[in-house]
């Protein structure tokens, strides 16, 4: 990976509700991530996992309660530097081409030199070969690479990963574990949702147990780790 | 500064994801060609009755097309998130409209310069002496089309009969442009062309209105 400067940022939780109509798709959540953990969300479908992330990116507003970040130990409520966001969905344009894509996120976010950074995370996703190819023309697995690239531009302290793994390969997903482990390492807070155990959720230094919106279990690797991630699969 | 930076790069990728699937222009073409040529044939009008009645029958066209060819204006962005990512990437989200208004706008702006020849042949009505005038009410009224289309499109794909609630909404709301764009083009058909001022200023505060209105709510109608 490319050497990173960024500022590792925590985030709080605060008694956050979700409501979709009658609907509790979160309740009364209060979580305190610290900045360089690396969390998985397990849980059965709609447990409220997808719903925790698009809050903690910002691209959903919790019906109550408050998000704040924590950077360099200053509390900021609400705004985050814009965060890495893998998501089930790839997030990227099929009519577009791998590098036209990373170059349009680039270009929108300001990145300085737009085109190298594209080149530099092409050849770290090993798509550099396709960089021409339109992404409709790509597996399921190259185009999380690109999706994954498309996070990774913009040199997130914070990276959000929904069932990143999903539709890859058993290399793809030892490519993403090595991937993952990079990220953990270089000090970022990560936070996913898995389901079930896996090599990528081995990198996790902390497991948490949703269930029907709310938090039931919540604990550093141990244990309960494995229990918490089995359950998903459950 | 960065809006309207960011409005070229998102505009860019408008025009550059649709001439490569050429879905929108190419529909929105036929389904115009095929109201002007059945109104002609249903009606087969005179000289006269085409001055009379073919700017109405021509913004017809062009208001059901917008409401064709906007549907899938913020549709699209949600087969892979797109509108997530951008979301994030982009600090205001009045580029994200207006990057699709400006798009939405040189698309029908095309459409209509396209239909304009056909119009002429079919109704016998000639367009060639008030060609620039036309082009600057035809720009006008798409405007304002793409402006109501824009936001209305963005409510729309969110909600579950998403086909059916953007011509509803849209249609009666663009009432005001197709009287206007209508009177403003017939006065420019007739023997002696003359352009409506006040009807090219009626366009002008309509489309102001309706883009401060996105300015100030646009961000709350992406919010999930």
């Amino acid at each position: 990976m490319t050497p990173t400067v960024f500022a590792p940022t925590g985030i709080r939780f605060e008694n956050i509700d979700k409501r979709y109509g009658g609907l509790y798709a979160l309740r009364r959540v209060s979580l305190e991530i610290a900045a360089g953990e690396c969390v998985v969300f397990a849980g059965r479908n709609g447990s409220g996992k997808t719903t925790l992330l698009r809050i903690a990116a910002q691209l959903a507003r919790p019906s109550s309660g408050t998000v704040s970040f924590l950077n360099g130990g200053e509390e900021r409520c609400g705004t985050l530097p814009p965060a890495g966001f893998v998501a089930h969905a790839t997030m990227v344009y099929d009519e577009l081409t791998a590098e036209e894509n990373l170059l349009l996120f680039a270009q929108l976010q300001r990145i300085v030199e737009p085109a190298a950074r594209a080149e530099a995370l092409l050849q770290e996703v090993g798509l550099a070969e396709r960089r021409h190819s339109l992404v409709r023309t790509f597996s399921r697995g190259m185009r999380q690479r690109v999706a994954i690239a498309r996070a990774l531009l913009n040199e997130p302290a914070v990276v959000l990963l929904d069932e990143p793994t999903t539709g890859l390969d058993t290399e793809g997903a030892s490519w993403f574990a090595q991937t993952l482990r990079h990220l953990r390492d270089s000090g970022r807070t990560i936070l996913m949702s898995l389901h079930g155990e896996s090599e990528v959720s081995t990198l996790a230094t902390r497991a948490i147990r949703l269930d029907a919106g709310a938090v039931v279990a919540d604990t550093l690797t141990g244990a309960n780790f494995r229990s918490i991630l089995a359950f998903a699969n459950a | 500064m960065a809006l309207l930076s960011n409005t070229a790069v998102l505009l860019g990728k408008e025009l550059r994801t649709e001439f490569r699937s050429r879905e929108l222009l190419t529909t929105t073409v036929v389904f115009i060609l095929t109201i002007v040529v059945l109104f002609s044939f249903t009606f087969d009008p005179s000289v006269s009755e085409s001055r009379r009645f073919g700017p109405g029958l021509l913004w017809l066209a062009f208001l059901f097309a917008a409401s064709l060819m906007l549907q899938p204006c913020f549709l699209r962005e949600q087969n892979n998130d797109t509108l997530s990512a951008l979301r994030l990437s982009v600090n205001d989200p009045f580029a994200i409209f207006l990057a699709k208004l400006a798009a939405n706008t040189l698309f029908l702006l095309f459409t209509q310069i396209l239909l304009l020849p056909v119009f002429s042949v079919l109704y016998n009505v000639p367009v060639l002496a008030a060609f620039p005038q036309l082009v600057l009410v035809m720009f006008m009224g798409s405007l304002g089309l793409s402006v109501t289309g824009t936001a209305l499109s963005a409510i729309s794909a969110q909600a579950r009969m998403r086909e059916l609630l953007l011509p509803l909404l849209l249609l009666p709301l663009l009432t005001p442009v197709l009287i206007a764009s209508t009177e403003a083009t017939a006065a420019l058909l007739v023997p002696n062309p003359a352009m409506r001022w006040d009807w090219l200023g009626f366009l002008l505060a309509f489309d102001v209105v309706f883009l401060t209105a996105l300015w100030l709510f646009g961000e709350y109608l992406l919010e999930e």
